[in-house]
């Protein structure tokens, strides 16, 4: 049962995959413009909405990946049994790619809908905080030596707590007029989602999630893989079998 | 409280070797004066363009000499191998962080000390026009930086690539620390000064210090354990 997890997970993210495509394309309505401006000049359709689907599918499981990692390393500094700093670098290493892709199709929106690559916009910089402290965690694995893991592990934890102040810096949320300098109304917020957009983007959501912990299971299997198989060598050259 | 007894003990035994060597406070004041006039040299003429930039000038100075005066702290415990004495000592382990805390602090205030003055000199620019609220929000912005920084120095000191390995840990952390202070200094050296501005973002920074202290304290024991 173990071992049909991952090929299951995947085959179920590439039918809801392919399934919300054509929900995306030939199902959902084009979002409107809310913006008076825009109507008059008759660009009133965004086709270049549709990216959120896979836009909020991945930034779901970014910061539910997050989360994972941030609750697997204060598990791991508490009880010190690695699989649980297996769980979290795993975890970690799936919202590095996560992150990505959220920052790229982010852009690409941007780009499509603003005329500009990047807005300093809550959404944006924030993510970008977030994938910066995420690649440091991933930095300070690889390259920190035997205590890498106790490292990254306050890295995680100290990053699970950063993420409110950013979100409360960029001024989601925040009426004061001079806490967000050039903050603009975003679009896509799920709550304000027309209904006829939601089944593709719970779909893809949920597709995204088989995915996600697809990822997670296979990258927790090598990770563990790895230390195992560091600590054998360890113990081979402690034993004096290995040279 | 025994604990800030302890811990004012520790700081005050690295203040004082500071004191006698002035090792640490030499070069981090020098490299943040030499960094005011890289700043200088590397923005336009424009006296109005760079009036505009100096708050940033300032939090990159402090930032970066903030680093070197961390790991200058935690490489003086190694190398002398006092490491283990202090976490020997009969004190709590805490004493000993936040002693290297309020010492770092101190340290980077010598820093600001030294900078705020030269950019309002050199660039010309009104830094101290509401002295309380810069004063306020560099203090903040110092305690920030050593209290985070302390917890992964402290983490970091026997891990090989140290130096390079504590900015990439530190600044994304320190990210929101810095947007608040250069947001409320330039909210005060603005052309039409925000006073209520520069408040709100002392305040975000009271609260970012006081989370990260007690943060800071519940997880130091677990990552700092040799």
């Amino acid at each position: 049962m173990k071992k049909l997890a991952v090929p299951l997970l995947a085959v179920l993210a590439a039918i809801g995959l392919a399934v919300s495509v054509y929900l995306v394309f030939y199902d959902a309505p084009l979002e409107y413009s809310r913006n008076a401006e825009l109507q008059l000049n008759g660009s009133s359709l965004f086709f270049n909405q549709k990216i959120v689907y896979f836009h909020v599918g991945h930034a779901f499981w970014l910061f539910g990946a997050v989360f994972v990692s941030g609750l697997s390393s204060i598990a791991f500094l508490k009880t010190r049994n690695p699989r649980w700093d297996d769980i979290a670098s795993a975890s970690t290493d799936v919202a590095v790619a996560f992150g990505a892709v959220v920052l790229f199709t982010g852009s690409v929106w941007a780009k499509a809908a603003w005329d500009v690559w990047w807005k300093w916009e809550p959404r944006l910089t924030m993510s970008l905080l977030l994938w910066l402290i995420l690649v440091g965690y991933v930095l300070v694995r690889r390259f920190a030596g035997p205590s890498a893991d106790r490292i990254a592990s306050g890295m995680a934890i100290f990053g699970m707590v950063v993420v409110p102040f950013v979100y409360v810096m960029v001024g989601e949320g925040n009426s004061h007029p001079q806490a967000a300098p050039g903050l603009n109304p975003s679009e896509g917020v799920v709550g304000k989602i027309s209904p006829g957009m939601r089944p593709a983007l719970w779909l893809s959501v949920a597709s995204f999630l088989c995915w996600y912990v697809a990822l997670l299971i296979s990258r927790v299997q090598s990770t563990r893989a790895e230390r195992e198989l560091r600590e054998l060598r360890e113990r081979g050259f402690d034993l004096g079998v290995l040279s | 409280m025994a604990l800030l007894r302890h811990a004012a003990r520790v700081a005050w035994k690295d203040l004082r070797i500071e004191l006698r060597s002035r090792e640490i406070v030499y070069t981090m004041a020098f490299f943040g004066g030499l960094l005011v006039v890289i700043f200088s040299f590397a923005f336009p003429r424009d006296v109005r363009a760079v009036r505009g930039a100096v708050p940033g000038m300032l939090w990159v100075a402090i930032a970066l000499a903030g680093t070197i005066g961390l790991g200058r702290a935690f490489d003086r415990e190694r190398e002398n191998d006092t490491m283990r004495a202090l976490l020997l000592a009969p004190v709590p382990r805490l004493a000993v962080f936040l002693g290297k805390a309020i010492a770092t602090t101190v340290l980077v205030l010598a820093v600001a000390v030294v900078c705020a003055p030269m950019l309002a000199w050199l660039l010309d620019a009104p830094l101290f026009a509401y002295p309380g609220p810069l004063v306020l929000v560099v203090v903040l912005g110092a305690v920030g930086i050593a209290v985070i920084g302390s917890v992964f120095a402290a983490t970091l000191l026997k891990v090989r690539s140290r130096d390079v390995l504590l900015p990439v840990i530190l600044y994304p952390l320190l990210v929101p620390l810095f947007v608040a202070g250069t947001s409320s200094t330039s909210a005060q050296v603005a052309e039409f000064p925000n006073l209520d501005a520069a408040w709100y973002w002392i305040e975000f920074l009271g609260i970012y210090d006081s989370a990260f202290l007690v943060l800071s304290v519940w997880v130091f024991e677990s990552l700092v354990i040799e």
